[in-house]
């Protein structure tokens, strides 16, 4: 009777490019991985992920891809003849369409920078991607909107995910213990605004979690860790 | 005549001391440094981002460019003329060779992936030694690769073959250089050069003793990019 080898790599081990991760025809290969014969390769660098047969890689550093329903933080670059050119940091620039803006009526010859003028930040959602990476993005939902005061600081696109936590759990943590506004972009982009020495230490905050975020307990960690700036 | 001993005094498949280190090049998407023996390349990647000029970009894929530059005070005491040259574009194009069956960039249409290695000291090896740091440099920046990539140098001096040559092989006179590339877990090459005259058979044994030094390579490349990673807690 044949015996088929099985084994698989310890959960949150980080895995090369190549590197095998699991033996076995029963194991499925999510994102970050693929399948050669027996065994399944990591296909970028990343922490391997194994959720019962499912073994994911999640990534710990590249550029942000654009995707479908993602908010986003971007920064209006050019004003075009019927929209906004809006940058969201990475190699692909966004568009955002006159009628995705406002639900306002906008008259023809319509001086455009009265509704949105370079250099503005917005939080906006991508509502379209086209194979070539041509973006459309639009501010006609709640919670969309121009950005005023606060700064703007750039973090690993691939954090976000724990910059914000399970439910948003890592993020209310933040506002409550700084008291500052926030708002987190898929693109790697987050916007807070609050007192000045509240603004410093969560900022503080999102870079220890950018730097430990693959470690356990890094919850228990920032939250002692807020804590201390408190006292 | 026999080539009894080598010049410095190595086994005849031994290689030179080696060392890699991720993450030496804060303002890059990825980074990183390899040293073997004296030759010491560091490479930077950046990107995936926007190209230009606009006449290299490809709709069905993002695209990788290589720049090697060896740095003029990297010799031996000659002058190396800095900028580019022929044997530069060469050695571009080479290692994008190299590098390229491994790496997947059609979610950036358009895009680039720059890599640039700089060698600020080199003793023969030098194309090799770039692959070898800029492998890691891509995989460091986060990008899609199948595999890492290995390189050596492995040259037949007088009547031996030698694994990983130094520059007094490398330039010996009736001797062979022949670089190889190794894609360690498929044990494909990507890379084959030869400089000199050698025969079918030493070009097989060279092939299976590259893939043995690029072997070990591997590991130190492995190793270096999980240190990246690696942080103690309270740290």
């Amino acid at each position: 009777m044949k015996t088929e080898q099985t084994s698989i790599v310890e959960d949150k081990t980080i895995a090369v490019p190549g590197e095998v991760i699991a033996q076995g025809m029963g194991f499925i290969p999510s994102t970050g991985t693929y399948r050669e014969n027996e065994n399944i390769h990591a296909a970028r660098l990343g922490v391997v992920s194994v959720d019962g047969k499912v073994i994911k890689l999640i990534p710990l550093s590249g550029t942000y891809l654009p995707k479908l329903n993602d908010r986003i933080i971007g920064k209006i670059i050019d004003v075009l003849m019927t929209g906004w050119r809006i940058e969201l940091r990475g190699p692909y620039s966004a568009v955002m369409p006159l009628k995705e803006a406002t639900s306002s009526f906008v008259p023809r010859n319509a001086d455009l920078t009265q509704y949105f003028a370079l250099g503005d930040w917005v939080v906006g959602k991508i509502v379209n991607v086209t194979s070539q990476k041509l973006i459309d993005v639009s501010m006609k939902a709640p919670g969309l909107h121009k950005l005023k005061g606060g700064q703007v600081i750039e973090v690993n696109a691939q954090k976000v995910p724990r910059i914000i936590g399970k439910e948003g759990s890592m993020i209310s943590l933040i506002r409550e213990a700084t008291g500052c506004n926030m708002i987190v972009g898929q693109n790697g982009l987050v916007w807070l605004d609050g007192e000045p020495q509240a603004q410093l230490h969560a900022v503080e905050a999102i870079r220890k979690i950018e730097d430990e975020a693959h470690l356990p307990g890094l919850t228990e960690r920032i939250t002692a860790f807020l804590q201390g700036k408190s006292e | 005549m026999a080539y009894e001993k080598r010049f410095d005094e190595r086994g005849f498949d031994e290689l030179r001391p080696i060392e890699a280190k991720v993450g030496v090049v804060k303002n890059a998407s990825g980074s990183a440094l390899f040293k073997i023996g004296k030759t010491v390349a560091i490479a930077a990647v950046y990107g995936p981002r926007e190209l230009h000029p606009k006449f290299l970009q490809n709709p069905q894929t993002g695209i990788l460019r290589i720049n090697y530059n060896m740095m003029p005070f990297s010799g031996h005491g000659e002058r190396v003329r800095p900028g580019g040259s022929r044997r530069s574009k060469e050695i571009n194009m080479v290692i994008q060779n190299a590098l390229l069956p491994v790496i997947n960039l059609k979610e950036y249409p358009n895009a680039v992936v720059d890599v640039y290695v700089e060698l600020p000291q080199t003793d023969a090896g030098t194309r090799c030694a770039a692959i070898v740091a800029a492998a890691m440099a891509l995989a460091d920046a986060g990008v899609m690769m199948k595999d890492l990539v290995s390189a050596v140098a492995v040259g037949k001096v007088e009547d031996k073959i030698v694994v990983d040559l130094i520059y007094e092989e490398d330039s010996y006179e009736h001797g062979s250089d022949v670089p190889i590339a190794i894609l360690p877990n498929s044990g494909k090459v990507s890379l084959l050069q030869m400089d000199g005259d050698i025969t079918p058979e030493d070009l097989q044994l060279m092939i299976a003793k590259a893939k043995i030094a690029c072997q070990k390579i591997y590991d130190v490349q492995k190793a270096a990019l999980k240190e990246r990673f690696k942080k103690t807690q309270g740290d």
